[in-house]
Protein backbone atom coordinates (compact mmCIF):
# COMPACT_ATOMS: atom_id res chain seq x y z
CA UNK A 1 0.00 0.00 0.00
CA UNK A 2 1.04 3.53 -0.56
CA UNK A 3 0.03 6.86 0.47
CA UNK A 4 0.51 10.49 -0.73
CA UNK A 5 -0.25 13.29 1.12
CA UNK A 6 -0.10 16.74 0.20
CA UNK A 7 0.77 19.73 1.84
CA UNK A 8 -0.40 23.34 1.48
CA UNK A 9 -0.24 26.67 3.86
CA UNK A 10 -3.84 27.52 5.04
CA UNK A 11 -6.15 30.30 3.84
CA UNK A 12 -4.75 33.54 5.36
CA UNK A 13 -1.35 32.04 6.21
CA UNK A 14 1.46 34.53 4.09
CA UNK A 15 3.19 32.40 1.18
CA UNK A 16 5.92 34.62 0.13
CA UNK A 17 7.78 31.43 -2.30
CA UNK A 18 4.19 31.23 -3.64
CA UNK A 19 3.88 35.03 -4.14
CA UNK A 20 7.63 34.94 -5.73
CA UNK A 21 6.54 32.06 -8.39
CA UNK A 22 3.38 34.23 -9.32
CA UNK A 23 5.86 37.62 -10.12
CA UNK A 24 7.92 35.20 -12.07
CA UNK A 25 4.72 33.72 -13.63
CA UNK A 26 3.95 37.46 -14.72
CA UNK A 27 7.29 38.33 -15.74
CA UNK A 28 7.27 35.46 -17.76
CA UNK A 29 3.40 36.81 -19.45
CA UNK A 30 1.07 34.62 -17.67
CA UNK A 31 -0.67 37.54 -16.83
CA UNK A 32 -3.67 35.54 -16.25
CA UNK A 33 -2.29 34.01 -12.94
CA UNK A 34 -4.38 35.60 -9.83
CA UNK A 35 -2.75 33.48 -7.08
CA UNK A 36 -0.11 30.92 -6.85
CA UNK A 37 0.13 28.41 -3.26
CA UNK A 38 3.26 26.38 -2.90
CA UNK A 39 2.88 23.18 -1.18
CA UNK A 40 4.85 19.75 -0.88
CA UNK A 41 3.99 16.68 -1.82
CA UNK A 42 5.06 12.94 0.28
CA UNK A 43 5.05 10.06 -0.79
CA UNK A 44 5.06 7.18 1.54
CA UNK A 45 5.64 3.23 0.77
CA UNK A 46 4.06 1.92 3.82
CA UNK A 47 4.48 -2.04 3.03
CA UNK A 48 1.66 -4.97 3.66
CA UNK A 49 -0.33 -2.17 5.80
CA UNK A 50 -4.18 -3.49 5.56
CA UNK A 51 -6.47 -1.20 3.82
CA UNK A 52 -8.25 -0.57 6.92
CA UNK A 53 -5.60 0.22 9.38
CA UNK A 54 -4.12 2.36 6.64
CA UNK A 55 -5.85 5.86 7.05
CA UNK A 56 -5.64 5.62 10.88
CA UNK A 57 -1.90 5.31 10.61
CA UNK A 58 -1.66 7.65 7.64
CA UNK A 59 -3.34 10.16 9.98
CA UNK A 60 -1.12 9.88 12.70
CA UNK A 61 2.24 10.52 10.81
CA UNK A 62 0.71 13.50 9.46
CA UNK A 63 -0.80 15.41 13.29
CA UNK A 64 2.76 14.08 15.11
CA UNK A 65 4.86 14.83 12.19
CA UNK A 66 4.24 15.77 8.32
CA UNK A 67 1.89 18.57 9.01
CA UNK A 68 2.36 21.71 10.97
CA UNK A 69 -1.49 22.28 12.06
CA UNK A 70 -1.28 25.62 12.92
CA UNK A 71 -0.17 27.36 9.28
CA UNK A 72 -0.73 24.10 6.92
CA UNK A 73 -3.74 21.66 5.83
CA UNK A 74 -3.40 17.82 4.66
CA UNK A 75 -5.00 15.45 2.66
CA UNK A 76 -4.23 12.06 2.44
CA UNK A 77 -4.31 9.07 -0.93
CA UNK A 78 -4.49 5.82 -0.55
CA UNK A 79 -2.79 4.19 -3.45
CA UNK A 80 -3.14 0.38 -4.20
CA UNK B 1 23.15 26.96 39.71
CA UNK B 2 23.52 24.04 36.37
CA UNK B 3 22.48 24.53 32.84
CA UNK B 4 22.26 22.13 29.91
CA UNK B 5 22.51 23.17 26.24
CA UNK B 6 20.92 20.78 23.81
CA UNK B 7 22.63 19.73 20.25
CA UNK B 8 20.99 18.71 17.68
CA UNK B 9 22.84 18.07 13.92
CA UNK B 10 22.78 21.19 12.25
CA UNK B 11 23.13 23.32 15.19
CA UNK B 12 25.19 26.37 14.93
CA UNK B 13 24.69 28.54 18.30
CA UNK B 14 25.04 25.62 20.53
CA UNK B 15 29.19 26.91 21.16
CA UNK B 16 27.86 30.60 21.29
CA UNK B 17 25.19 29.75 23.66
CA UNK B 18 27.89 27.87 25.68
CA UNK B 19 30.11 30.54 25.67
CA UNK B 20 27.34 33.28 26.86
CA UNK B 21 25.82 30.85 29.81
CA UNK B 22 29.71 30.09 30.75
CA UNK B 23 30.37 33.64 30.82
CA UNK B 24 27.47 34.50 33.41
CA UNK B 25 27.77 31.30 35.41
CA UNK B 26 31.26 30.72 35.95
CA UNK B 27 31.60 27.33 34.76
CA UNK B 28 30.09 25.34 31.64
CA UNK B 29 26.85 23.87 30.97
CA UNK B 30 26.08 20.37 29.79
CA UNK B 31 25.96 20.01 25.97
CA UNK B 32 23.21 17.20 25.20
CA UNK B 33 23.00 15.13 22.45
CA UNK B 34 19.67 15.23 20.46
CA UNK B 35 20.18 11.23 20.73
CA UNK B 36 20.25 11.16 24.39
CA UNK B 37 16.80 10.32 26.25
CA UNK B 38 18.05 11.88 29.80
CA UNK B 39 18.83 15.36 30.48
CA UNK B 40 21.10 16.22 33.93
CA UNK B 41 19.83 17.42 36.50
CA UNK B 42 19.81 21.18 35.27
CA UNK B 43 18.28 24.80 36.54
CA UNK B 44 18.04 26.00 32.41
CA UNK B 45 17.95 24.39 29.41
CA UNK B 46 18.88 26.57 25.78
CA UNK B 47 17.47 25.12 22.67
CA UNK B 48 20.12 27.40 20.53
CA UNK B 49 20.20 28.12 16.89
CA UNK B 50 21.04 26.86 14.03
CA UNK B 51 19.55 24.61 11.03
CA UNK B 52 19.08 21.21 12.97
CA UNK B 53 18.60 18.28 10.39
CA UNK B 54 19.00 21.08 7.69
CA UNK B 55 15.77 22.73 8.10
CA UNK B 56 14.15 19.42 6.26
CA UNK B 57 10.33 19.21 6.43
CA UNK B 58 9.99 22.69 8.14
CA UNK B 59 11.98 24.36 10.48
CA UNK B 60 12.76 22.51 13.57
CA UNK B 61 9.89 19.62 12.94
CA UNK B 62 12.72 17.16 13.14
CA UNK B 63 14.07 18.35 15.91
CA UNK B 64 11.04 18.68 17.94
CA UNK B 65 10.54 14.95 17.70
CA UNK B 66 14.10 14.00 18.51
CA UNK B 67 14.17 11.64 21.35
CA UNK B 68 16.32 14.59 23.79
CA UNK B 69 12.88 16.79 22.98
CA UNK B 70 10.65 14.28 24.56
CA UNK B 71 12.55 15.01 27.66
CA UNK B 72 12.84 18.66 27.25
CA UNK B 73 8.84 18.92 26.98
CA UNK B 74 8.55 17.04 30.60
CA UNK B 75 10.59 18.80 32.40
CA UNK B 76 8.81 22.60 30.34
CA UNK B 77 5.67 21.13 32.03
CA UNK B 78 7.13 20.78 35.56
CA UNK B 79 8.27 24.67 35.37
CA UNK B 80 12.05 24.40 34.13
CA UNK B 81 12.89 27.60 32.69
CA UNK B 82 13.78 27.06 28.98
CA UNK B 83 15.68 29.83 26.60
CA UNK B 84 14.75 28.97 22.76
CA UNK B 85 16.38 31.12 20.27
CA UNK B 86 16.23 31.53 16.63
CA UNK B 87 15.79 27.57 15.85
CA UNK B 88 15.02 26.98 19.25
CA UNK B 89 12.01 29.18 18.71
CA UNK B 90 10.78 27.25 15.87
CA UNK B 91 11.50 24.27 17.96
CA UNK B 92 9.81 25.09 20.53
CA UNK B 93 6.74 26.33 18.49
CA UNK B 94 6.89 22.92 16.76
CA UNK B 95 6.44 20.79 20.11
CA UNK B 96 3.68 22.81 21.20
CA UNK B 97 5.90 24.55 24.28
CA UNK B 98 5.01 27.87 22.56
CA UNK B 99 1.95 28.57 20.06
CA UNK B 100 2.41 29.41 16.73
CA UNK B 101 4.47 28.76 13.87
CA UNK B 102 7.96 30.56 12.22
CA UNK B 103 6.96 31.21 8.44
CA UNK B 104 9.47 32.28 5.69
CA UNK B 105 10.64 35.82 6.00
CA UNK B 106 7.92 38.12 4.15
CA UNK B 107 10.61 39.29 2.20
CA UNK B 108 11.84 36.12 0.99
CA UNK B 109 15.11 36.92 2.08
CA UNK B 110 17.64 35.67 4.54
CA UNK B 111 18.32 38.69 7.28
CA UNK B 112 21.33 39.05 8.84
CA UNK B 113 21.80 42.26 11.14
CA UNK B 114 21.90 43.43 14.56
CA UNK B 115 18.00 44.89 15.21
CA UNK B 116 16.25 46.93 17.53
CA UNK B 117 13.78 45.41 20.20
CA UNK B 118 11.67 47.04 22.39
CA UNK B 119 10.99 44.72 25.47
CA UNK B 120 7.25 44.27 25.16
CA UNK B 121 6.20 42.29 28.59
CA UNK B 122 8.29 41.81 31.63
CA UNK B 123 8.73 38.59 32.76
CA UNK B 124 11.84 39.12 36.13
CA UNK B 125 13.25 35.80 35.13
CA UNK B 126 13.94 36.29 31.79
CA UNK B 127 14.19 40.16 31.10
CA UNK B 128 14.11 41.22 34.70
CA UNK B 129 17.22 43.19 33.69
CA UNK B 130 15.58 45.31 30.95
CA UNK B 131 12.69 47.46 31.64
CA UNK B 132 9.48 47.05 29.91
CA UNK B 133 9.10 49.41 27.16
CA UNK B 134 12.94 50.19 26.60
CA UNK B 135 14.68 48.94 23.36
CA UNK B 136 17.52 46.44 23.46
CA UNK B 137 19.73 45.43 20.64
CA UNK B 138 20.43 42.22 19.66
CA UNK B 139 21.45 40.47 16.50
CA UNK B 140 18.95 38.32 14.14
CA UNK B 141 20.64 35.63 11.17
CA UNK B 142 17.21 33.64 10.23
CA UNK B 143 15.01 33.12 6.72
CA UNK B 144 12.12 31.73 8.90
CA UNK B 145 11.69 34.36 11.42
CA UNK B 146 7.78 35.70 10.61
CA UNK B 147 5.93 34.82 13.79
CA UNK B 148 2.34 33.70 12.31
CA UNK B 149 -0.76 32.23 14.74
CA UNK B 150 -4.55 32.68 14.32
CA UNK B 151 -6.22 35.67 15.88
CA UNK B 152 -7.48 34.34 18.98
CA UNK B 153 -3.87 33.54 20.16
CA UNK B 154 -2.51 37.01 19.01
CA UNK B 155 -5.55 38.41 21.40
CA UNK B 156 -4.41 36.40 24.31
CA UNK B 157 -0.53 37.06 23.62
CA UNK B 158 -0.98 40.61 24.08
CA UNK B 159 -3.97 41.00 26.49
CA UNK B 160 -1.43 38.31 28.29
CA UNK B 161 1.60 40.10 28.22
CA UNK B 162 2.89 36.82 26.67
CA UNK B 163 4.88 39.29 24.17
CA UNK B 164 8.59 39.37 25.26
CA UNK B 165 9.74 40.82 22.52
CA UNK B 166 8.64 42.99 19.13
CA UNK B 167 11.19 44.51 16.65
CA UNK B 168 11.22 48.45 17.38
CA UNK B 169 13.44 51.23 15.67
CA UNK B 170 16.25 52.70 18.22
CA UNK B 171 13.25 54.58 20.24
CA UNK B 172 11.06 51.81 20.73
CA UNK B 173 8.18 52.48 18.25
CA UNK B 174 7.27 49.40 16.78
CA UNK B 175 5.93 50.08 12.70
CA UNK B 176 5.33 48.04 9.98
CA UNK B 177 9.04 49.74 8.90
CA UNK B 178 10.58 48.27 12.15
CA UNK B 179 8.69 45.13 11.15
CA UNK B 180 12.05 43.05 9.49
CA UNK B 181 10.36 39.64 8.85
CA UNK B 182 6.58 40.30 8.55
CA UNK B 183 5.83 38.69 11.94
CA UNK B 184 2.44 39.55 13.21
CA UNK B 185 2.41 42.91 15.51
CA UNK B 186 5.99 42.74 14.80
CA UNK B 187 6.69 39.80 17.39
CA UNK B 188 10.05 38.68 17.90
CA UNK B 189 9.63 36.79 21.16
CA UNK B 190 7.13 35.34 23.10
CA UNK B 191 6.33 33.28 26.52
CA UNK B 192 4.13 30.64 27.23
CA UNK B 193 1.64 30.82 29.28
CA UNK B 194 3.33 29.85 32.60
CA UNK B 195 5.89 32.01 31.90
CA UNK B 196 8.97 29.77 32.27
CA UNK B 197 9.82 29.08 28.73
CA UNK B 198 11.51 32.38 26.49
CA UNK B 199 11.42 31.64 22.40
CA UNK B 200 12.90 34.64 20.49
CA UNK B 201 14.65 35.31 16.93
CA UNK B 202 17.02 37.00 17.76
CA UNK B 203 20.45 35.96 18.90
CA UNK B 204 21.23 37.65 22.77
CA UNK B 205 24.39 35.27 22.77
CA UNK B 206 26.05 36.94 20.40
CA UNK B 207 26.58 40.06 21.87
CA UNK B 208 27.97 39.50 24.86
CA UNK B 209 31.06 41.39 24.87
CA UNK B 210 32.46 44.96 23.53
CA UNK B 211 34.52 43.53 21.08
CA UNK B 212 31.58 41.60 19.56
CA UNK B 213 29.60 44.83 19.07
CA UNK B 214 27.52 45.04 22.13
CA UNK B 215 26.96 43.97 25.67
CA UNK B 216 23.05 43.93 26.19
CA UNK B 217 23.51 40.07 25.69
CA UNK B 218 25.93 40.01 28.55
CA UNK B 219 23.19 41.80 30.41
CA UNK B 220 20.53 39.39 29.47
CA UNK B 221 22.55 36.13 30.26
CA UNK B 222 23.55 38.12 33.82
CA UNK B 223 20.25 38.32 34.73
CA UNK B 224 19.38 34.90 33.91
CA UNK B 225 21.60 33.08 35.70
CA UNK B 226 21.48 35.73 38.41
CA UNK B 227 17.61 35.24 39.23
CA UNK B 228 18.47 31.50 38.62
CA UNK B 229 20.97 30.97 40.71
Amino acid sequence: MKARVTISLKNGVLDPQGKAIEHALHGLGFEGVNEVRQGKIIELDLGDISTDAAPAEVEKMCTQLLANTVIENYTVELLD
Amino acid sequence: MKAAVIVFPGSNCDRDMKVAIEQSMGHSPAMVWHADTDLPETDLIAIPGGFSYGDYLRCGAIAGNSPIMREVVKKAKVGTPILAVCNGFQVATETGMLPGALLRNANQKFICKDVDLKVAANNERFVGAFETGQTVRFPVAHHDGNFFTDDETLARLEGEGLIAFKYSDEDGNVTDTTNINGSRNNIAGIYNEAGNILGLMPHPERLISDQLGGTDGKTFFDNLINSLS
